[in-house]
């Protein structure tokens, strides 16, 4: 039997086909850098909680944004681009100034048995009006001071990047700074 | 004519573009398989403020969103330019929200629940009222790991 030869099938238009393809998936693509802050809520205080722990004044620092998104940080009106260092300056303290939160002798792995750590707690209040931009753009400058602050002790402590420590370490440091930013409920204070 | 003769026999041969489709495949596959199809249509316009401090979302399918905006175009006609808060597919009210975190937390493992992350897509123009309200409908779903959805830059300004 004579063997036909088959005809071989033309590919020359596979590169058309595989064109339509990679430009459906090129316009469909979303490169989905999905990130954001991340924050933990307060989980609702059981009923009738008495024995709040009293804090001192001069351990909170307090933030307040009106419905104009005005910044009143400590009793002063400040644009949110010098929040961050004003936040530094609190939540590092300093042992020789009585305006800036006290010290805890605290028991940490790596910094010693009595390490101060500054009580420092950041109150912030909002308005009902404050716009959502302006909320997070003082949340991002928050989260930027400890964030600064930790890479600093990281460096000295360690001298590598704080997101390169080892977790133990990361921990150790996350304690020296722990993020303690309260937030009040809003109030409608109006304009 | 001789000089002509000899450029002709001289002449480069044409670049092979046999090997054209093995390239575009690759980019083809490599497309694929970063694609990320959306899941849900979006109701409400939403633009994300800008933030530095950015912690990026490891595991999607322990996601679940908040989308909270203006109606799009077409439904401003009928529902107004107030923002309005969308779950999944569909409008919602803050009410809805307890309702919502139960469904979304009843699809996931036992163990996984309190991994979820409750990602807010709000509208950078968006007043904090009806944020607020939803944080606290959260709050009251046990839902407490946020994420306020927002596109990284270099720096914030004023």
């Amino acid at each position: 039997m004579a063997r036909r030869e088959l005809p071989e099938i033309n590919a020359g238009s596979m590169a058309d086909i595989a064109f339509l393809l990679l430009i459906f998936f090129l316009v469909t693509t979303t490169m989905d850098t999905d990130g954001g802050l991340t924050r933990k809520l307060p989980p609702i205080p059981e009923e009738n909680l008495e024995d709040l722990p009293e804090v001192k004044q001069r351990n909170v620092f307090e933030i307040l944004v009106n419905a104009n998104d005005q910044l009143l940080v400590e009793g002063k009106l400040m644009m949110v681009t010098e929040l961050r260092e004003v936040a530094k300056e609190f939540i590092e303290s300093n042992p020789a100034r009585d305006d800036l939160p006290e010290f805890k002798a605290t028991d940490l792995p790596f910094f010693g048995p009595a390490y101060p750590v500054s009580k420092q707690i950041i109150s912030l209040q909002n308005d009902r009006g404050t716009s959502y931009e302006m909320y997070i753009k003082v949340q991002n400058e928050l989260v930027a001071a400890y964030n600064d602050l930790r890479e600093d002790l990281a460096r000295q402590k360690f001298g590598t990047d704080y997101n390169e420590l080892e977790e133990e370490k990361r921990n150790a440091v996350r304690k020296v700074y722990p993020q303690r930013i309260s937030e009040a409920e809003p109030k409608e204070i109006g304009n | 004519m001789s000089k002509f003769k000899k450029k002709e026999g001289n002449r480069q041969p044409g670049i092979s573009t046999a090997s054209l489709p093995d390239i575009v495949f690759m980019l083809l596959f490599f497309f694929m398989v970063t694609t990320v199809m959306r899941e849900v249509d979006l109701l409400v316009e939403v633009t994300t403020p800008n933030a530095t401090e950015i912690t990026k979302l490891e595991n999607k399918a322990l996601v679940s969103y908040i989308y909270i905006g203006k109606p799009m175009g077409s439904l401003k006609k009928t529902l107004g330019e107030e923002p309005r808060i969308q779950l999944n597919d569909a409008f919602a009210t803050k009410n809805d929200i307890i309702q919502w975190v139960e469904m979304e937390k009843n699809r996931r493992n036992e163990a996984e629940i309190t991994r979820i992350t409750w990602s807010m897509k709000v509208d950078s123009d968006t007043k904090m009222g009806i944020v607020t309200d939803v944080k606290q409908e959260l709050r009251k779903a046990n839902a407490l790991k946020i994420n306020y959805s927002s596109r990284e830059v270099d720096k914030i300004t004023n």
